[in-house]
């Protein structure tokens, strides 16, 4: 089966290498003119770069009924997916990136009870906000290593990517290419800026990559929310609760407003997206995880409204069992889809000498 | 002629102002046109919607008469050079008053189809000797043939898919009526004007091998199944003057494993100027090395035609596998000449000879695969007067080759504003753009990109003078 996806993707990538009409889409086709000859490790790398605009397949002349039958966006996500796994450390937990939908599931059951647990049977005698309810040490000693270990799993696995693509020497130049094409998604623009062929078929629009951004920008707010927390609680002393002028609100609630709508968009806009030219049997887990990340970032802002009020004492477990299951389900659901992609690009931008 | 329609023919419950028959870059350019006059258009493709377009599906740019830099393209192309270069694929076989019209209009058309939907992107990887001429449309001509259908939907053409026309019916002066298949049912349209841009015949073997013998049947049609020429015969058949060779047919000399239709341009090969080209007896035909291969594919096309059973095969050596453009089957390949010879089914001994003679005919010298470099053979013929170098060093690669046809010449005349020219002058509602008239410019040999040229200037003419007519 394995075997099956990387033959089809080489397959597929060596009829666009003699056609080349949809050079100016994205990166994915100056990519394959630079080489005649595509080991698993290229088609890999294809697969990551590849941002499932689907500009390629609505101007492609050799797809069903064609005998060529090319559908090069589904190709590459169902390589992609596979290299996800492939990559998995530890080897253990790649099955996971299959059953994305129950696990998430799982893991939010699991993670919300037990925190219901430690709320209710570890409640603190004192403290202030959500400190009523838990405290801040404990707080720590399940967030540091549950942030920490994941993220150390997925350095390995970029690691383990990083060799099998061929990516170069980083270079600062590299770098800056790498972020400023992630930072205005180029590649879901279409060549034409008028975006990608995702929820209306053949008629281009720029709504996934601005649900896209939302997501992502609301994300790093809330990421630099959390990070300004703890440079405020160690560094100057000053714990949470934190005011509304405060920089982690101030960075916290657009981010977490931001979050909410990006993912719901996405959501809506994957329900609209033919699946047929994505990976079709892990659309159920891509949506959990889209709904997840809604989740925590609904959740965040319900209990910063509830502050104050009786509500927070579930309001709490729930938000942190929802942030320790995407946490820990990081490097083996769609998220990672983020590192990977970022490696890449930056892989590309080695190769092209950016 | 009188109209010879079918019992079950219905009338369509309100026939439309215009109608177009066809749904390639012409005639979609037409609708368009007539659709922003004012007028209500019905658009016929003949084809299902996935294989809607044409051959326009197959082409990726057009070339474009401009002063200075625009959009993707670089420096100027002026209507002087532009007309010379034309004069040499065609020798002379073109209408000069039309061409250069077409030419003029082709400036303004850069900027109409982009306002249409139609976007550029810089010449591709490989072509940078058209970065100049000719505007290459982002993802190729399906794209571009995607953006007209929404556009044209968008303005409120009507469209139908697997609409075939069967009759036109002209009664000397005008098209009276229009029968059609539509979805399996026969109906009758009686529209105010008609636009036919329904492309040239070369889908339909049995037509060319009127014209080129049984031989004709061994061709692979680059494009689509569905140019048959129904509407042109039927037009001929009624007494419209015609344009072009009847007799000929636009082929090159494509990958002979290709399929039989709409292999489109991954069936290309570029290797003949480094390689040995023999016919199924194992003998050389021509100088592979005339010229560089842009102007020189054309011409393979009728060259592997007259072979024996219309097939030939390219031989290179390992040294050359890398200076052309991959095609999309992988080279035939083996360690030995005769090996080579087993795979790709020659006679062995014959096939030996030849390239014995050749590798002896091979004389020193420096090789420039990306120019003329004068490496010729000597005492050998047919020589080859360019990129002689022996076919010595293993593995050695053989392409097996065969005549793709792209398109006929035989059209329908038409004045300089699309109308159709019938016996006693115009046809008072009929107009043609694209593959159905292009014989009249397009006599012999062909330019880069001057197909969909034609196709835009005229389906835009023809659409405007159909609109000034009804209205």
């Amino acid at each position: 089966m394995s075997l099956d996806l990387v033959s089809e993707a080489r397959r597929q990538v060596e009829i666009c290498n003699a056609c080349r009409y949809c050079e100016g889409y994205c990166a994915v086709f100056p990519a394959i003119t630079r080489q005649r000859i595509f080991a698993e490790g290229d088609l890999t790398q294809l697969a990551n770069l590849c941002h499932n605009c689907r500009g390629c397949f609505y101007a492609c002349q050799y797809t069903e009924p064609h005998e060529f039958a090319l559908n090069l966006p589904k190709a590459l996500a169902e390589l992609r997916h596979k290299s996800w796994k492939d990559h998995a450390w530890p080897r253990g937990f790649a099955h996971l990136f299959d059953k994305s939908g129950m696990a998430i599931t799982a893991f939010l059951v699991v993670s919300i009870s037990l925190l219901f647990w430690i709320a209710q049977s570890l409640r603190p005698d004192s403290g202030e906000g959500f400190y009523a309810y838990m405290s801040h040490g404990l707080m720590v000693a399940i967030f540091a290593p549950a942030f920490l270990l994941p993220l150390g799993a997925l350095g390995l696995s970029l690691k383990g990517y990083w060799r099998s693509v061929g990516g170069g020497w980083l270079t600062f130049a590299a770098l800056s290419d790498a972020m400023h094409a992630a930072a205005g998604m180029r590649n879901l623009a279409g060549g034409h800026g008028k975006g990608c062929n995702f929820e209306e078929e053949d008629r281009p629009s720029n709504a996934r990559r601005w649900a896209h951004q939302a997501t992502l920008f609301g994300f790093m707010l809330c990421f630099a929310s959390t990070s300004a927390g703890t440079v405020l609680h160690y560094g100057f002393g000053l714990e949470a609760p934190y005011g509304f002028w405060s920089l982690p609100k101030l960075l916290g609630v657009p981010g977490g407003v931001l979050l909410c709508i990006g993912t719901a968009w996405l959501a809506y806009l994957k329900t609209q997206a033919d699946p047929r030219l994505g990976a079709p049997n892990v659309w159920g887990g891509e949506m959990a995880f889209v709904l997840l990340l809604g989740a925590v970032s609904a959740t965040g802002l319900a209990l910063y409204a509830a502050s104050g009020s009786g509500a927070v004492a579930w309001l709490l477990p729930i938000h942190l069992g929802t942030v320790l299951a995407f946490f820990l389900l990081t490097p083996y659901s769609k998220m990672a889809h983020g590192f990977y992609r970022m490696a890449a690009l930056l892989a590309d931008a080695t190769k092209r000498g950016a | 002629m009188v109209a010879s329609f079918s019992q079950e023919v219905k009338p369509m419950r309100s026939d439309p102002d215009i109608l177009v028959v066809g749904g390639g870059n012409a005639a979609l350019c037409a609708a368009i046109t007539a659709r922003e006059a004012g007028m209500r258009v019905l658009l016929l493709e003949g084809a299902p919607e996935p294989y809607r377009g044409g051959n326009s599906r197959h082409t990726r740019n057009f070339r474009c008469m401009h002063s200075g830099p625009q959009g993707v393209l670089t420096g100027a192309y002026g209507e002087d050079e532009y007309f010379d270069d034309l004069i040499k694929v065609t020798g002379g076989k073109t209408d000069e008053a039309l061409a250069r019209m077409t030419i003029r209009a082709s400036q303004e058309c850069y900027g109409w189809m982009e306002a249409h939907g139609v976007d550029f992107q810089p010449s591709l990887s490989g072509t940078l000797s058209l970065s100049r001429t000719n505007a290459f449309f982002l993802g190729g001509g399906k794209a571009l043939v995607n953006a007209y259908y929404r556009m044209a939907r968008d303005l409120g053409v009507e469209i139908a898919y697997e609409a075939e026309v069967a009759h036109l019916d002209h009664d000397g002066q005008r098209i009276s009526a229009v029968e059609a298949v539509i979805g399996g049912e026969t109906v009758r349209l009686t529209p105010q004007a008609v636009v036919v841009a329904s492309g040239g015949f070369q889908a339909d073997l049995d037509w060319l091998a009127e014209a080129w013998g049984p031989a004709a049947r061994n061709f692979l049609i680059r494009g689509t199944p569905y140019n048959r020429g129904k509407v042109l015969k039927d037009l001929l058949d009624q007494g419209i003057e015609s344009v072009g060779d009847p007799t000929q047919c636009h082929a090159v000399a494509i990958d002979g494993r290709a399929p039989k239709f709409d292999g489109g341009i991954v069936t290309r090969l570029d290797c003949v100027p480094f390689s040995v080209v023999v016919n199924n007896r194992g003998e050389r035909f021509y100088d592979e090395g005339e010229d560089v291969w842009p102007k020189r594919y054309a011409i393979w096309g009728r060259l592997v035609a007259a072979q024996p059973d219309q097939v030939a095969y390219a031989v290179i050596d390992a040294r050359s596998l890398e200076l052309f453009m991959p095609s999309v089957f992988p080279p035939v390949q083996a360690d030995t000449i005769e090996g080579l010879s087993q795979r790709l089914g020659l006679p062995g001994a014959a096939f030996k000879a030849t390239v014995e003679r050749f590798n002896a005919a091979c004389r020193e010298g420096d090789f420039h695969p990306t120019e003329l470099d004068g490496l010729a053979t000597e005492g050998l013929d047919p020589p080859k007067t360019n990129w002689a170098r022996p076919i010595a060093e293993p593995p050695f690669y053989g392409y097996e080759l065969r005549p793709g046809v792209t398109f006929t010449y035989l059209g329908l005349k038409v004045d300089s504003s699309a109308q159709v020219q019938g016996a006693e002058g115009p046809v008072e509602n009929l107009w043609a753009a694209g593959e159905i008239m292009a014989g009249s410019i397009l006599g012999q040999g062909y330019l880069a990109g001057f197909g969909m040229t034609i196709g835009t200037v005229f389906g835009r003419k023809a659409g405007e003078g159909a609109a000034a007519h009804v209205a």
